[in-house]
């Protein structure tokens, strides 16, 4: 294909790229330079880098959002072996992707019906003699509902990565003496390393901004970024500071990003 | 490939054919009603018996177009950023204030409001919008306390009581910096209003003394916690509070007498308004008495009707926790809007708690 008729192919692409990603990244950036009054300023920079409260904060995104990855990892791995190895995988992962096409909030909602003080869980407590406990506005109930919500994001990288195996290198891994675990470590692991880089980053990147769950699972006991920057753009108009935060958290992201990228060198040509 | 091709060419025929069934539909409406007989209105969200908007257009020919927010922030931006044509909308008294400084607001013409002469006195010439100038009072209400029966061991009466260390892990917060800061300042003898960051901080000192007593900082969803038994008790606008009340009959409303805040929401036309006489003609339609009444019934907030009380049910007039007494009225505060910086530190502090809470 000629270099022109590749540019005409790849335009919307670009158009695309610049529009929606560029774009609103710059707005971002230039927004975080101005104080209330519209100055340019750095001022929003020292305030977030002097104040324990946004520091606190940010430590809690990051935290909440390695606890909800970490998590997922370790339900999403197993899980996704598994329906690899299903006849009817098929329907299997149909029934993980299922629940992502249900609103976000909805699901959240469900949950407060599960976990409140008459919810599913506490009439079954009662019914066994073991009392109500208090389940909602903890730490464990955010950190579940959260997980729940973000399992499929885990799960679909990591089991294309499984399915991409052959399975002759299994065979021959095992036909040549390795034990099973030796196996999973030297040829299974390696090759769904990728997969696994990938979910991280679908799961974690998320995960760091998340504020309707900590607002109503949480009760506000969490507070991340997400929650200061809604905070921001719609009570204070501080749109200056908001945008700042959302700097703080591209970069977080962008680290993520570097991290996890770091782990695929072996797997991937550059 | 072939599948994938086939796939797209369906969703674009089945986007194609719903904007073309749009299209067909917004023309429809629109030569029902030709352009100066539509009316575009900007309200809360579930916030008017509908009814009411139906007998309008039958009474008049107007047609109305309704939508609604569920924020003053996010209804000022909307309007801010212009393009919109909305002929009344209804923000709460700061917001008037904030809308009338930008210039965004039409000033009301009484003559043609002949019906304001049933509104309350008391309601009308508050000091964010002397003499009316801007705005007429549609709802008014208060912040207070909703107590559940069944789960304290006497009925609440004062703020201070929220910091009882009896009610441990039992109060639900409203998130919301104006109002909590507003509990904490008047608990101390301050304005709601104050401007001096030595008695915001104070006030703040006294949140974090409530953070054992959280059992959450939530906003709407609250009414569905209270009336799931989910806490004793919850801090909430009084139409809120008749709200849960009305499901769960151990639910109770109280207005602190030591004072609290009282809020307006009220019908201005801004400036971007094309169909002036419609929105006087709804106003006016609204101020009736009886009409007043149905709407107070079906929405559940106090009317500044005065002449529409006659029509409502005495337990509904008499009753303390929608209508105080004007003792209890005259310790209730309107909020004024506040400079942009000191409303920053409001919210900076409250977030300062809302992290202290954990």
């Amino acid at each position: 294909m000629s270099e022109k008729k590749h540019l005409f192919f790849a335009l919307p692409y670009y158009l695309w790229l610049a529009l929606f990603v560029i774009a609103p990244l710059v707005l971002i950036f230039y927004q975080s330079f101005l104080n209330l009054h519209g100055q340019f300023t750095v001022q929003n920079y020292l305030d977030f880098a002097q104040s324990s409260v946004y520091l606190k904060m940010t430590f809690n995104s990051v935290w909440y959002a390695f606890l909800i990855t970490g998590l997922t990892l370790i339900i999403a791995y197993p899980v996704a072996y598994i329906i690899a190895q299903f006849k009817s995988r098929d329907f299997w992962l149909a029934l993980v992707i299922l629940p992502t096409w249900i609103n976000l909030l909805l699901k959240t909602y469900a949950f407060i019906g599960i976990l409140g003080e008459k919810g599913s869980i506490n009439t079954f407590l009662r019914f066994i003699g073991l009392g109500s406990h208090q389940l909602l506005f903890t730490d464990a109930s955010f950190i579940l509902v959260a997980a729940y919500i973000e399992l499929p994001f885990m799960i679909l990288p990591i089991y294309n990565a499984i399915v991409a195996i052959k399975p002759s290198l299994i065979n021959a891994s095992l036909d040549l003496g390795a034990s099973r675990f030796q196996t999973f470590r030297r040829v299974i692991w390696p090759l769904t390393k990728n997969g696994v880089a990938a979910g991280i980053q679908a799961v974690f990147i998320p995960s760091l901004s998340l504020f309707m769950i900590t607002r109503l699972i949480g009760g506000n006991r969490v507070i991340t970024l997400g929650t200061a920057i809604e905070e921001h753009f719609l009570t204070t108009q501080n749109w200056g500071m908001g945008s700042t935060i959302g700097v703080v958290l591209v970069v977080a992201m962008l680290i993520v990003m570097l991290l996890t990228d770091d782990s695929k060198k072996g797997g991937r040509a550059k | 490939m072939k599948k994938l091709v086939a796939a797209l060419v369906t969703l674009g025929l089945v986007i194609a054919g719903l904007l073309v069934w749009n299209h067909q539909l917004m023309a429809k409406q629109s030569a029902g009603a030709t352009g100066s007989k539509t009316l575009v209105i900007y309200n809360w969200g579930d916030y008017i018996d509908p009814n009411l908007i139906k007998k309008f257009e039958k009474q008049t020919g107007y047609k109305v177009d309704y939508e609604t927010f569920d924020s003053n922030e996010a209804m000022l931006t909307k309007i801010q950023q212009g393009g919109t044509r909305y002929d009344l909308v209804v923000p709460s008294e700061y917001t008037v204030q904030r809308m009338q400084k930008e210039h965004l607001l039409r000033k009301l013409d009484h003559r043609q409001l002949p019906n304001l002469k049933y509104l309350a006195p008391r309601f009308l010439n508050q000091s964010f919008d002397p003499g009316n100038q801007y705005s007429v009072p549609y709802f008014w209400g208060t912040l207070g306390i909703v107590y559940n029966d069944k789960l304290v061991a006497h009925p609440l009466k004062h703020w201070e009581q929220l910091w009882d260390p009896q009610y441990r892990n039992q109060v639900m917060v409203y998130d919301s910096a104006r109002d909590m800061m507003a509990i904490a300042l008047i608990t101390q003898g301050h304005s709601v209003n104050t401007t001096n960051y030595g008695e915001l901080q104070a006030a703040e000192r006294k949140l974090q003394g409530l953070s054992q007593n959280t059992r959450a900082v939530v906003a709407d969803e609250m009414k569905m916690y209270l009336k799931q038994d989910e806490a004793a008790i919850g801090i909430a606008y009084s139409g809120d509070a008749a709200e849960m009340m009305d499901v769960n009959p151990h639910l109770h409303y109280v207005v602190p007498t030591e004072g609290s805040n009282i809020w307006f929401d009220n019908f201005v036309i801004p400036k971007s308004a094309k169909n002036l006489k419609g929105a006087y003609a709804f106003m006016n339609f609204m101020l009736e008495p009886k009409n007043a009444a149905q709407n107070a019934d079906y929405v559940g907030y106090a009317t500044p009707n005065q002449a529409a009380r006659k029509y409502l049910p005495k337990a509904v007039t008499h009753n303390q926790a929608f209508y105080p007494d004007a003792q209890t009225m005259k310790h209730l505060e309107v909020y004024r809007d506040l400079p942009k910086k000191v409303n920053q530190e409001y919210n900076d502090l409250f977030l300062e708690f809302k992290m202290f809470v954990k």
